[in-house]
């Protein structure tokens, strides 16, 4: 086996894992959009064209309250502006790719992909094969989203919503975190960060919240991590 | 604007705040320091769209009272700890949930 399809099915097997709470969120997903009035194929459109979960979920949340396309738009991009850090973090391991396969990739860019891909590049800089790891994992982050999409648009209100299937949201984020619960300055980014999000998300407008929270989040750590090192050295 | 034509859009800033900074940043812009502070970025995203979904009701308001989610939250925490288990992190999570709720 080359080197290329290695990392790729490295991808799909690194993503596994966490691919189990986004078939409940898919299935929601499609749930709410059938409930909502949306065709099954424009609900199928949106997981195509979109392609990512918080996203088309804000995008239901607005639309069933009348929102305008403005806000609409711009919510979407204020939940999505965490992709432009993930570009930042990976842009070190990747700018060396052609647009092709950066266009590629982007599609591809999901917060699962995101995580675990960015553990294996870090583990193999010099790898000029190492994007496929990502490809793998994006594309499994998209089979398991187009399906679980179809069918939450076939099960319609089967699925009662006491089970709190939504939950599993916040789970699946919090368990990318498993390794950074141990080390003092994560854990105080990860407070500020929360707290923000938490008592500003009525307050900052367009749901920026995501965005103003996690900026003075990286501020902290910046401020942080300065003031430590200069304790030892 | 109809549907369609809106979940186009939705894509597009989608896929733009993707390709962005992939496609403008290069890697000698990069130093120690800035690599250092951008490996937090993880902790500093992920618990702006975990707390809101844990403390927050529906209505977007803090409840922290009669809330299963923050003690079922809290044991996904306990468990991740310990086993640095993503898995075991999810299902410790949704099972204490699913107690918390149709059991107690």
């Amino acid at each position: 086996m080359n080197n290329k399809s290695k990392n790729f099915l490295k991808g799909i097997k690194d993503t596994s894992p966490l691919m189990i709470p986004v078939v409940p969120f898919g299935i929601i997903f499609g749930v709410l959009a059938i409930d909502l009035g949306l065709t099954p194929l424009t609900t199928i459109a949106m997981s195509v064209i979109i392609f990512g979960g918080a996203s088309q979920i804000i995008f239901l949340q607005l639309f069933s309250a009348g929102a305008s396309s403005l806000v609409i738009l711009s919510s979407v991009g204020a939940v999505n502006s965490r992709h432009l850090l993930y570009g930042t973090v990976l842009s070190e391991h990747l700018s060396d790719l052609n647009l092709t396969w950066k266009i590629i990739v982007s599609y591809f860019l999901v917060d699962q992909a995101f995580a675990v891909s960015n553990n294996h590049f870090n583990k193999n800089k010099k790898d000029k094969d190492k994007h496929f790891h990502l490809i793998g994992g994006g594309l499994n982050c998209w089979t398991i989203w187009q399906v679980t999409t179809i069918i939450g648009i076939y099960l319609g209100s089967i699925i009662p919503e006491k089970l709190g299937l939504t939950f599993a949201i916040p789970l699946t984020f919090l368990a990318l975190l498993v390794n950074d619960f141990r080390k003092l300055i994560n854990v105080i980014v990860i407070i500020v960060s929360g707290t923000i999000a938490t008592l500003g998300y009525q307050i900052i407008p367009f749901k920026a919240y995501v965005i103003v929270a996690a900026s003075v989040g990286l501020l902290v750590a910046f401020i942080l991590t300065k003031f430590i090192k200069k304790n030892y050295e | 604007m109809s549907n369609i034509i809106l979940i186009i859009y939705c894509g597009l800033i989608t896929f733009l705040t993707r390709f962005s900074m992939l496609a403008l940043l290069k890697k000698e812009m990069f130093n120690n320091r800035i690599r250092e502070v951008l490996s937090y970025v993880p902790s500093a995203i992920f618990p702006a769209i975990i707390f809101p979904a844990i403390f927050l009701d529906n209505s977007g308001i803090v409840q922290l009272e009669n809330n299963p989610k923050i003690l079922a939250a809290a044991i996904a925490m306990i468990i991740g700890i310990l086993s640095r288990n993503i898995i075991a992190t999810i299902i410790s999570g949704l099972t204490s949930y699913w107690f918390l709720i149709f059991v107690v």
